[in-house]
């Protein structure tokens, strides 16, 4: 009979503390953001999908190795080249100029590997998460043109 | 006149948890037979988010395997790539600098810390209760943020490298790892005296669901369910690897073999892993974090290759049978959910089915890592 009372006794205590934590825990500062309202600012590491670096005259960096899209583990890099004659030093060069320069991002895990294979610096993350769509096609970026956009 | 029906009295029904069943975490199927409100017999069928990791490394190279590792568990998943590392430098013979080595540990500790603080929450959550589970995502939030800004990612890491790490941690992260520390010794005896202590919570798991060590033997489980049946085993202390000799730590062991006592030890181990991360962010070497000698593209000698290290649910092991090629020939995963999970059908005989829920609990599955 005393185990019984002691039960209820001890158990109402137990409910009586925890019913005091959580009052505790009502009255302390939200820390939530609200988030269409509010946004976060991402670190600096954060890894978005890939963009193409420029040079200094806007063109890519990249001179289509394609280190990256063979070292990418799901295949979501395609590339392609076209051969240029320029002059250097009055002499007539051809150059290998990158055409293509295509992104499955659907198929892309962020792994990082394209952007450590590149032995010229031309790729790297962006800071981009706002990608809700509907629509696959969505997610398959030119990234060439999106260097055009950001140069213009 | 019609006669109402006459039940047998040893009629028993089917009982579907799962594929989809809100109580459970991840697309689990556990096909119950139960006598009203107990179960005569459990079976468990996997499979629903199977997705060939063992043959995806098969036929990728040894680096493009990487992303694949912390797709098993995705909440502990530097523990699972810290294995695969190893057991490539191993087999290729690549010295790790120390103080990458100290950065991994740290890295993985805070990675079992948000891992069992979320796996309280949604066992709490489980049982009925909700103000914990915020008060936990609160507390991993800090962690997860740490880890952002170091691995760049929030869940499915890729931060370590064969031969050290992606990049290196910065004065930020020691500071906010040495303020998280008191912080989250602060909101453990919260959780003691809002939680452990509750009267509801220990009726329902106190003597509950009895595990025994037999038991955890015959099936291979492993982590916190053995240690939680006085099985004194942690792949850290058993078997040592990375830094961890170095590290100061106990492993906490519960003889109750009852769901409370599964739960004591995750409570009690995070306490252990704060300990391992104030000692590693005192003792952490300067010095590069990137092997110098380092092939560019790896290829394994010919051989059988094994590494076992502890994550937050048990003991991971992965092997790759190599025939010198630029991938493995075989490779193959040990998970340790997937053992943990097999003795549920066997001791959740018998049980009430809300028992059961809550032993399921206490078993802390991640339904991809068991798939893989
Ligand atoms: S981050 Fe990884 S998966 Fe994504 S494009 Fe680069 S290599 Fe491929
Ligand atoms: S991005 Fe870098 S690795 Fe890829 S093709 Fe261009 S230069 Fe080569």
């Amino acid at each position: 009979m005393g185990g019984y009372f002691s039960d209820i006794f001890n158990g109402s205590k137990s409910l009586l503390i925890g019913m005091g934590i959580t009052f505790r825990e009502f009255f302390k500062p939200t820390v939530t953001v609200q988030y269409p309202y509010q946004t976060l600012k991402m670190s600096a590491r954060f890894r978005g999908h890939i963009e193409l670096i420029a040079d200094e005259e806007g063109n890519p960096k990249c001179v289509a190795c394609g280190m990256c899209q063979r070292a990418c583990p799901s295949g979501c890099i395609s590339l392609d080249s076209v051969s240029v004659d320029i002059e250097v030093d009055g002499k007539v060069k051809k150059k290998k100029v990158l055409s293509k320069y295509d992104l499955d991002f659907t198929k892309c895990s962020l792994c990082g590997q394209c952007v450590e294979n590149c032995n010229f610096g031309a790729i790297d993350f962006s800071k981009e998460y706002n990608l809700a769509s509907t629509r696959k096609e969505d997610f398959h970026f030119n990234l060439l043109k999106r260097l055009e956009e950001r140069n213009a | 006149m019609s006669t109402p029906i006459q039940l047998r009295p040893d009629e028993t029904f089917i009982l579907n948890v799962g594929p989809q069943h809100p109580a459970t975490h991840g697309v689990l199927r556990v096909k119950m037979e139960m006598d009203g409100e107990y179960i005569v017999k459990s079976e468990t069928v996997l499979g629903y988010i199977h997705r060939m990791h063992e043959k995806m490394g098969e036929n990728r190279t040894y680096a493009q395997y990487l992303p694949n590792l912390s797709r098993l568990d995705y909440l502990g998943a530097l523990g699972y790539t810290h294995g695969h590392v190893l057991a490539i430098e191993r087999a290729a013979g690549i010295e790790v600098p120390e103080r990458a080595e100290y950065i991994r540990a740290i890295t993985v500790e805070l990675n079992r810390v948000a891992s069992h603080l979320f796996w309280f929450g949604a066992f709490v959550m489980d049982l009925g209760g909700f103000s914990p589970l915020m008060y936990a995502i609160q507390d991993r939030e800090h962690i997860l943020d740490m880890l952002e800004a170091v691995t760049g990612a929030r869940l499915t890491y890729c931060y370590y490298r064969f031969g050290g790490l992606y990049n290196d941690i910065d004065d930020d992260f020691i500071e906010a790892a040495k303020r998280f520390i008191p912080r989250m010794r602060k909101s453990l005896k919260k959780y003691a005296a809002l939680v452990t202590g509750n009267i509801i919570f220990q009726k329902r798991l106190e003597g509950i669901a009895p595990v025994s060590a037999e038991m955890c033997r015959k099936y291979g489980a492993t982590g916190p369910v053995a240690r939680g049946s006085g099985i004194n085993f942690d792949v850290r202390k058993n078997e040592p690897y990375s830094v961890y000799p170095e590290f100061d730590f106990d492993v906490p062991v519960y003889h109750e073999c009852d769901s409370m006592a599964r739960y004591k030890v995750r409570m009690d181990e995070m306490e252990q892993s704060l300990r391992i991360i104030e000692q590693g962010l005192e003792k952490l070497p300067g010095g590069p974090i990137m092997a110098e000698k380092k092939p560019k593209n790896i290829k394994l000698p010919v051989g059988d290759f094994y590494q076992a290290v502890e994550t937050a649910r048990g003991s991971f092991g992965i092997r790759i049978v190599s025939d010198g090629d630029k991938n493995a020939y075989r490779l193959k995963l040990r998970s340790p959910t997937y053992s943990n999970m097999h003795l549920f059908d066997e001791a959740c005989e018998g049980m009430l089915i809300m028992d059961a829920l809550a032993f399921m609990g206490s078993l802390d599955l991640v339904i991809p890592e068991m798939d893989r």
